[in-house]
């Protein structure tokens, strides 16, 4: 039978023989048995001295301490296609108050879609269309879940209506002069601006919200990041609703997305590096596995698809081949994320190396009366 | 109630909080005390029992006597067993003259406290001073804390947890809808969607200890705590298991158990005290229990303006993407 669960973070576990560090801990003396931290200095030999992350920490036989989201993959999949939505209402607005119709037209069909495939993944996500009606019955601002089902609510009909009014227009015209198709295109081509402006205003929450969902939970990875999450988030967004314009949109109306595609990508890589170092050790799950092979690609996608859209003014397969690179580097960044998330709440060094740390700088928490 | 003072941490009366008025009854919780815990389960039994909460599996977990493995929504008591090679602190069945502490623990082997020789016992492993074996079970009932400033029951969008009039934190089986966000939000891991087994009540829905809600309303005592043998589940109203847990910790500090610790006593800590509480003979990560748990919309006022912030740049940055010079 192995001792309690002491672990070196970098090692198997280890059952702890030595008597004598269990015996010093007392109450409040959160550091007395953890002579080496992490990020703590160690000598290697002679002379060679190393910055290793050596954290050492106690488990229950190494079980996780917090649970992870049950989750699958539908919600990361909302994550980017709520982010394509919201970038798009914004793309589509822009563009329709500008005068690039075919942009319009992209970005309209697009955060349709994107928004009929976000309902989609969140009710297979409850299980069955009626549970998404539990959560319209209230408004809870303490409840990021359900604040973002009122943005979400908000955001449909606008976004809705405008993709309609694309969607009709698709019509050949003399099929829909008359009959319920000419008084909906009737009607629509009066709605279809105020409707995508309305989509749009709900557009920036709708894309930062997803980040205050992840962050407003007790799972390590997610925690942490969220100052700087938000910023990954909107980033990505822009990214990929730029990228899909300059997949739709011919060459003479993608300046805007253009430069969108830059400014996106920029504020994602840089935020999203601010955040690593930001979050101590619940950063490590981001570099590692599956979620750090996707955080890789994502960095790489969204870099090259941004230099591609930068260079892209004359060509439009240059154009359209970055589009698909942001957009991927996008949906990379939020599975990559997502998986971090899950995977730093099931080992629990990522729950209780922080938590000493925090421990053995402030000592306990006291939130005044 | 947001708005209200300390309503996202810090102290606070969990019941008035909620908007309950004077007239709700005092807030009930558990002091557990695990160095007179026996490990017998008969808690977790009582609680499947009474809540009819189904059993899904029945394997050891290879790591030491414990098979319930940790809470979920089919485990709503677990009892972690601790094997630790350390001395334990004293035992003693209080068979001896009275100026040996008695410190309540049951067993049926005399040992050795203040350096008298306890070797009356041959044959049962424990002989003269020194040969005492350096091995020690810590065994530890835990269950939902029932949080001051509940995490899961801030994040649930549809108002399926709520706090009832004794402040503690239950789930409304019809209301929950599955969306499995309070699973992440716990900082102790506690409450789960249950995953099965087929045909059970309530599969896909969240589900924790309800403090027996229905007991409570009775003017009964909670399952768990009704069955426990060795009262190392104490039931009744927080303010008191508050003193009665410091005295007991006191006592024990006294008899020279300098390991024993209080978890969850404090409402000044980062849920606000527990309803559930607990004292411990090691760290609390040994039992598998975050070490400085912090109620995760304690920084929701932070995050919402992180992402205020961020949404604003959005806006401002596609506006200027448009109105930017003409290519
Ligand atoms: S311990 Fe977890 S499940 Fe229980 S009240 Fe606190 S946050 Fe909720
Ligand atoms: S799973 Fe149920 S109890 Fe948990 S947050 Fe969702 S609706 Fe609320
Ligand atoms: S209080 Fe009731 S529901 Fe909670 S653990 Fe005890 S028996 Fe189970």
């Amino acid at each position: 039978m192995t001792g309690p669960g002491q672990h070196r973070a970098d090692g198997p576990e280890q059952a702890h023989p030595d008597d004598e560090r269990q015996t010093t801990a007392v109450i409040g003396s959160a550091g007395g048995r953890r002579p080496r931290r992490a990020g703590g200095r160690r000598k290697h030999g002679p002379g060679i001295e190393q910055v290793v992350p050596d954290a050492e920490f106690t488990s229950y036989y190494g079980r996780p301490i917090v649970k992870a989201a049950p989750w699958e993959h539908d919600i990361p999949a909302y994550l980017f296609s709520g982010g394509l939505a919201a970038g798009s209402a914004l793309v589509a607005a822009g563009a329709d108050l500008t005068g690039r119709p075919q942009l319009r037209r992209t970005s309209r069909l697009g955060a349709l879609v994107a928004l009929a495939f976000s309902g989609a993944a969140l009710v297979h996500d409850l299980g069955k269309p009626s549970r998404f009606v539990n959560m319209l019955r209230v408004a809870k601002l303490t409840s990021p879940m359900s604040v973002g089902t009122w943005i979400l609510t908000g955001y449909a009909p606008g976004a809705g209506l405008a993709g309609l009014a694309e969607l009709l227009d698709l019509v050949p015209a003399d099929r829909r002069r008359d009959g319920v198709l000419g008084s909906a295109s009737r009607v629509l081509s009066w709605v279809d601006r105020p409707a995508g402006l309305w989509g749009a205003l709900f557009g920036p929450p709708l894309a930062a919200y997803t980040a205050v969902l992840l962050s407003d939970t007790a799972t390590p990875s997610w925690h942490e990041s969220y100052r700087e999450l938000p910023f990954v988030f909107v980033g990505s967004a822009a990214a990929a609703s730029a990228g899909l314009g300059l997949i739709g949109a011919p060459v003479h109306e993608t300046g805007p997305v253009r430069r969108l595609a830059v400014g996106g990508a920029v504020l994602e890589l840089v935020a999203e590096h601010r955040m690593e170092r930001s979050m101590g050790i619940t950063a490590e799950p981001l570099h590692e596995g599956r979620a750090g092979r996707l955080m890789r690609a994502a960095k790489v996608l969204t870099a090259a698809g941004a230099v591609g859209a930068a260079l892209s003014g004359r060509s439009r397969a240059l154009g359209v081949l970055s589009g698909a690179a942001l957009m991927a580097g996008s949906a990379c960044t939020r599975f990559g994320v997502f998986e971090a998330g899950i995977e730093s709440a099931n080992d629990p060094k990522y729950t209780v190396v922080p938590q000493r740390e925090r421990l053995a700088r402030e000592g306990p928490r006291h939130f005044p009366e | 109630m947001i708005g209200g003072r300390n309503s996202l941490s810090g102290p606070v009366d969990p019941t008035a909080n909620a908007g309950y008025g004077d007239e709700h009854p005092k807030r009930k919780g558990f002091f557990t005390d695990t160095s007179i815990c026996i490990g017998c389960k008969a808690c977790e039994v009582a609680c499947k029992e009474w809540n009819d909460v189904p059993a899904d599996h029945f394997d050891m977990t290879a790591t030491s006597y414990d098979n319930s493995h940790s809470l979920n929504a089919n485990q709503w008591r677990h009892v972690a067993f601790i094997e630790q090679p350390k001395r334990l602190g004293s035992q003693d069945p209080g068979l001896r003259p009275p100026e040996v502490t008695d410190l309540g623990m049951p067993s049926v082997r005399p040992t050795d406290t203040a350096g008298a020789v306890a070797d009356g016992a041959g044959g049962t492993g424990v002989g003269a001073e020194g040969e005492k074996p350096d091995f020690r079970w810590l065994m530890s009932s835990d269950v939902c804390k029932h949080c001051t400033h509940a995490a899961c029951l801030d994040v649930c969008p549809t108002g399926s947890l709520f706090r009832t009039e004794f402040g503690t934190v239950v789930v409304q089986d019809d209301i929950c809808n599955g969306c499995g966000y309070c699973v992440p939000a716990c900082p102790y891991g506690v409450i789960d969607r249950r995953k099965g087994p087929d045909g059970a009540k309530n599969v896909g829905i969240a589900q924790k200890c309800t403090l027996c809600y229905d007991r409570l309303g009775a003017g009964q005592t909670p399952a768990c705590a009704q069955s426990c043998p060795t009262q190392s589940i104490q039931f009744g109203d927080v303010d008191e298991l508050r003193e009665r847990a410091n005295a007991r910790v006191a006592q024990l500090h006294e008899a020279g158990v300098m390991d024993a610790r209080l978890y969850g006593n404090d409402p000044h800590d980062g849920v606000g005290g527990t309803g559930s509480i607990f004292l411990l003979l090691d760290e609390p990560e040994v039992y598998g229990f975050p070490p400085d748990p912090l109620v995760t919309t304690a920084d929701l006022p932070h995050m919402f303006r992180r992402a205020s912030a961020a949404a604003a740049t959005l806006l401002v940055g596609a506006a200027l993407a448009f109105v930017g010079r003409r290519p």
